[in-house]
């Protein structure tokens, strides 16, 4: 049962990822990041991360995804893009190569550390328990980490509205850009 | 798919091992494409791989950190997204349907 869950859950993933990377019309690769979203958001739940997984589909589902499609449906930018044009004669070939090579160097060290794994005790499964550790650990060990990720988020907030605001004195031409 | 491989339950080194491949995607992604909103999200992609085995390690080792270090990266990824939104609105609306291949040419 496990086993066809992380099955089914690693099918969305790969399906949702390799959508968002070859699909041509950016929505759709959009819808694509959300199948894989939600596919990290089961295997959340089969490892006991039960609030990672709240966490995972409200934020970047819920939150993430509209925003993006925000940004496609305001700047208009939801037709199809022509994937046959490719820059540089060679970039895909590379590409695959350095993919393949990335893949194929982490499984192998996954595969050869695999004896590593077997020590060590697994975290205690129990559902309340794990929202409660993580907030023990969060406001205990990380609090000034936390603290500081509000910070973080208002600098983030301001610069936005600082790089999206339009300047009438610095910028005419962005005026009729639009 | 025999009954037996689905009666056992996933070992850690199948979440890596899925965590790797989906790392992998995303990186070509982003060397592929050229539209900025979609490389934007294959690093979205990558965040997660890299979320995937956090989690997987944290559950395995019963280290509740790992769970931890995912929720500052998704706040992390979700400031980045604001941020990196912020100037992908503001060059595609000085050059509509600038690709990432133009962006040399945007200074100014």
């Amino acid at each position: 049962m496990e086993m066809l869950v992380f099955v089914l859950a690693s099918a969305m993933v790969l399906a949702g990822a390799i959508g968002v990377v070859v699909r041509s019309n950016p929505v759709h690769a959009a819808l694509s990041l959300v199948l894989t979203l939600f596919g990290i958001a089961v295997h959340f739940v089969a490892l006991e991360a039960h609030f990672l997984a709240a966490v995972q589909v409200i934020v970047y589902a819920g939150a993430i995804v509209v925003l993006f499609l925000f940004v496609i449906m305001l700047l208009g930018v939801d037709k199809a893009e022509d994937l046959s044009i490719e820059p540089f004669p060679i970039q895909r070939p590379l590409a695959a190569v350095v993919g393949i090579g990335i893949a194929g160097l982490v499984i192998a060290a996954v595969v050869r550390g695999r004896d590593a794994l077997q020590e060590g005790a697994p975290l205690d499964a129990d559902g309340d328990n794990n929202i409660r550790a993580l907030a023990r650990n969060l406001f205990g060990d990380h609090v000034f980490a936390f603290e500081f990720t509000s910070v973080l988020l208002i600098v983030a907030v301001a610069g936005t509205v600082l790089l999206t605001r339009k300047s009438k004195k610095t910028a005419p031409d962005a005026d009729g850009a639009e | 798919m025999s009954a037996a491989l689905l009666a056992a339950a996933p070992t850690t080194t199948y979440y890596l091992v899925l965590s790797a491949v989906l790392f992998a995607v995303g990186a070509v992604g982003v060397m592929v494409r050229r539209n900025p909103l979609v490389m934007f999200m294959c690093v979205e992609l990558m965040l997660n791989a890299v979320n995937l085995s956090f989690v997987a390690l944290a559950t395995r080792f019963g280290n509740i950190d790992g769970q931890t270090a995912v929720f500052f990266v998704m706040v992390v990824a979700a400031a980045e997204v604001v941020v990196g939104l912020g100037i992908i609105i503001s060059i595609l609306k000085r050059r509509p349907g600038a690709t990432a291949d133009d962006l040399a040419e945007l200074k100014g």
